[in-house]
């Protein structure tokens, strides 16, 4: 059975190597905190790291991702120890609904993983993809410079 | 104001859906002992945690943090003691309605709950008081309470609220406590601490979307691609066979579901499911026939007159220049983050529902309703939206299905999620509206008269037809009536004839005023260049004699630095009263080569009040960033009847690299211009659209007159 890597640990998955990787984390592993918002990889909610990259984990599939270490939201950090992006994006206030947050945070921490100082150039080119309805761009933008000072 | 008074107690067991954690699936679990409840709204544990119950919902807009504030100020408690928890749909029912109305609209949550919950404080504080009293055998009055503790000044003494809850709760409720002056308030006012927040960053499972319980199936819906048609027949056996497929059902007339193990393997049968439809109520129905219906509509000689001042027909009759044009805004899509979504049980005991509603009650009647049970046999389960901007409140088409598909599985959970794709074509749209205005100028260009008409698809008679009034739907002119048409002019009238199509719309955020209010400014910007005059200089003369207007208009024209722009860049100016709270802004723009720029849109607003000033920041940015996103994008169209738009490659949303800087300056009245709270939800979103077009026009000398802006050619 093939083992998919999440969150440091392994998993037996007995599902076919075409699904998303998306529906095995939430139906599957019951890991809820990525989301479904487009199933086309348009709107950036369901992003989750395969070997420290931002991916669309609605399109890439259980194949796409054979051998990879896949870091969820639930694996970024904790109340207890947040990552950085977690510690920025509360003392900011970004979210409003928070749907898209999940994304909005992953996509954020796989920016400052590549380029620990990001500019605000860097930020438009690697933030978006991830849309936010509630419109929280611009604090997203202060919480990734945010975080950046806390790296 | 009604103070709705607590009938009975009962003790929650901490499911508070956020510091520990939301516990989806417990709908049992309110056991009732009569223990902790001091009141309807407040519970208190003797570890000193003070749970307060909000009856509307949140949906980002922050009243998880905003409705207990207005609690806590008057209760005197530890503000880091406190937890949010929604008040319970069916005890609201069974109670008789302790914590009033739970609708979750027109910007309604905090200004028309703040005086019941401010009161609510108070009621508990002096239980806790008078209870403290006794136990010391001194008066109440020698005694306060402030951060969780009664204190007796004169001997002393303390005890914590978590010591005296129990005991307080069994003391009578007293009546029309007195109320701080605002001048008192310590925590109103202030940034507190967001109860709602780390959940969201810690993605813990909120969202009806993630409820998860025992036996849940999943299902995926394919509704009728003409809204409104209907299933003809459907080969439930062409999909039986595939993995996961426990049920192929028709939902309602309308739609059919497949239940599966999975929510993938349902959307995969489903989406190969041959269905046969009958759309021929759309046949031809298109953005172009839509627009015809509408243009007659304009020239109705029996449109409904909605306010009038002196004779504008004579007024235009003697003008010796006329500007006689036509405005379009198109229909607009919620797109909410969160697909409509649901999860349902039906027994023959009860129904529940785990759902992300703007209306607890309003899905409790609609279930009631179409499954024919008593209102009290219905357990709504609020959760976290995913987004609402009104696509949850009366539009309650998602919950009716998710029951309807649960009903055909009795006894067993199932969780309802559409799939994008049916998400944007199955909307209650924003409506598709048409404005003609006319405008008469004497030879010296002072303005003589002014005329509106409005046609379009009516949201009364789409989803609350007991609203119209013998057949007329006045709010289809907001922002133009005697309440909210802000300018003093000599001649003036507007007047309505609505056409309905088969395109069911629905509140948007800013509703009417979303049209209505960019076609209002839009078109003063034209009288003014007739006039030749300065905009931001009409506006001031014509808001003359309404010193709060012009006080939030300077305000936005000092932060913008009004008439000075950069070199290269331009400015527009708008101003709109949204749900009692005023609201200017001032885009300021380039147009290069036909590529337009907004760099920075400065926003002055009053809302009288200010509960907590960061969230009332955040939704004035959240109204720009979606009212900016709309003009410069946003349009669903028609085409044979079907919904065109499926997706967010084809309904394009505003993206990071083309936010401008939002400058907000809170400009509170305090009360100086009247008592009434105003609401910010939504009225940050109306000023943007004419501010943006009305910057357009000095950058290219183009008056754009429908919506969005990319259908036009910016190229001077």
């Amino acid at each position: 059975m093939p083992v998919l890597k999440v969150n440091g640990s392994p998993h037996e998955i007995d599902l076919p190597d075409d699904t998303p990787l998306l529906w095995a984390l939430r139906d599957t592993l019951g890991l809820l905190g990525t989301r479904y918002g487009c199933g086309a990889a348009l709107c950036g909610c369901c992003t989750v790291h395969a070997d420290g990259k931002a991916l669309r984990s609605c399109v890439a599939t259980l194949a796409d991702v054979a051998g990879a270490e896949i870091l969820t939201i639930e694996g970024l950090g904790t109340a207890a120890t947040p990552h950085p992006v977690q510690a920025a994006w509360l003392e900011i206030d970004v979210a409003q609904c928070g749907y898209c947050q999940s994304g909005q945070m992953m996509q954020a921490a796989a920016l400052l993983r590549e380029i620990p100082k990001p500019s605000d150039a860097d930020i438009d080119a690697a933030m978006s993809g991830n849309l936010c309805r509630c419109g929280t761009y611009s604090r997203v933008r202060a919480a990734i410079h945010r975080a950046a000072e806390f790296i | 104001m009604n103070t709705p008074a607590p009938t009975r107690r009962q003790f929650l067991f901490g499911i508070s859906a956020v510091a520990g954690g939301l516990l989806v699936g417990l709908p049992e679990s309110r056991a009732q002992t009569g223990h902790g409840e001091v009141t309807a709204w407040v519970v208190i544990t003797p570890d000193d945690t003070v749970t307060i119950r909000v009856a509307r919902s949140d949906m980002g807009q922050g009243i998880f943090t905003a409705l207990p504030m207005l609690v806590a100020e008057e209760l005197e408690c530890d503000w880091a003691k406190v937890r949010a928890e929604y008040a319970d749909t069916n005890e609201n029912l069974t109670r008789d309605k302790p914590w009033g109305d739970m609708v979750t609209s027109t910007s309604i949550s905090v200004r028309a709950s703040q005086e019941y919950l401010r009161q609510a404080g108070a009621q508990a504080r002096e239980m806790l008081i008078a209870e403290a009293a006794a136990r010391w055998n001194v008066t109440p009055v020698s005694c306060r309470a402030r951060g969780g503790i009664v204190s007796h000044a004169a001997s002393g003494r303390a005890l914590r609220f978590g010591a005296l809850a129990a005991a307080a709760a069994r003391r009578p409720i007293p009546e029309n406590v007195p109320l701080k002056a605002p001048s008192d308030w310590r925590l109103i006012g202030t940034s507190a601490a967001r109860i709602e927040a780390a959940p969201k960053v810690f993605a813990e499972p909120i969202f009806a979307t993630d409820v998860d319980l025992p036996g849940m199936l999943h299902a995926a819906v394919k509704n009728c691609p003409t809204i409104g048609g209907s299933v003809v027949a459907f080969d439930h056996a062409a999909v039986a066979g595939l993995p996961g497929v426990r049920h192929v059902v028709q939902v309602g007339k309308d739609a059919v579901a497949v239940v599966a193990d999975s929510w993938r393997q349902a959307n995969a049968a489903v989406e190969a499911l041959p269905v046969t439809w009958d759309e021929s109520i759309g046949t031809g129905v298109s953005n172009a026939t839509l627009r015809t219906l509408f243009r007659e509509g304009l020239a109705d000689p029996a449109a409904a007159i909605g306010h009038r001042i002196d004779d504008v027909g004579a007024s235009l009759g003697g003008a010796a220049q006329i500007i006689d044009v036509e405005y379009e805004a198109p229909f607009l899509a919620h797109a909410t983050m969160e697909p409509q979504v649901c999860t349902a049980k039906v027994t023959a005991e009860r129904i529940d529902l785990w759902a992300p509603t703007q209306n607890g009650e309003g899905t409790t009647n609609t279930i009631a309703r179409v499954m024919q049970r008593d209102a009290a046999q219905i357990f709504v389960h609020k959760l976290q939206l995913g987004g609402g901007f009104g696509r949850r409140g009366l539009a309650q088409d998602w919950a009716r299905q998710s029951v309807q598909i649960a009903a055909q599985v009795p006894g067993v959970p199932v969780r309802m999620l559409w799939s994008r794709e049916e998400d944007f074509t199955h909307d209650y749209y924003r409506p598709m509206v048409l404005a003609r205005q006319t405008a008469g100028f004497d030879a010296q260009g002072r303005l003589l008269g002014w005329k509106v008409r409005i046609s379009g698809s009516s949201i009364a008679a789409s989803l609350a037809p007991f609203w119209l009034k013998e057949g007329v739907d006045n709010a289809l002119m907001d922002g133009f009536v005697e309440e909210d048409m802000p300018y003093a002019v000599a001649s003036f009238e507007v007047g309505v004839a609505r056409r309905d199509s088969h395109i069911p719309v629905g509140f948007w955020r800013g509703v009417n005023l979303s049209q209505n209010g960019w076609f209002r400014e839009a078109f003063l910007d034209e009288i003014a260049a007739m006039r030749k005059i300065d905009p931001y200089l009409l506006r001031r003369e014509l808001l003359s004699e309404n010193p709060r207007a012009l006080a939030t208009l300077d305000a936005a024209a000092k932060l913008a630095g009004w008439g000075k722009p950069p070199a290269g860049r331009h400015q527009g100016i708008a101003i709109v009263e949204g749900d009692n709270a005023w609201c200017a802004q001032i885009a300021e723009i380039s147009v290069t080569d036909g590529r337009l720029k907004v760099h920075r849109i400065s926003c002055a607003v009053d809302p009288n009040f200010v509960v907590h000033p960061d969230i009332t920041v955040q939704q004035i940015e959240g109204g720009i960033v979606q009212g900016l996103a709309a003009a410069l994008y946003g349009e669903v169209t028609v085409e044979d009847g079907r919904v065109q738009q499926t997706n967010f490659h084809n309904y394009r949303y505003l993206r990071m690299e083309e936010m401008p800087v939002i400058d907000v300056a809170l400009v509170p009245s305090l009360g100086r211009y009247g008592d009434r709270w105003g609401g910010v939800g939504e009225t940050g979103l109306p000023p943007l659209a004419p501010a943006l077009t009305n910057a357009i026009h000095p950058a290219t000398g183009k008056r754009l007159r429908s919506l969005p802006i990319s259908n036009h050619d910016l190229r001077v």
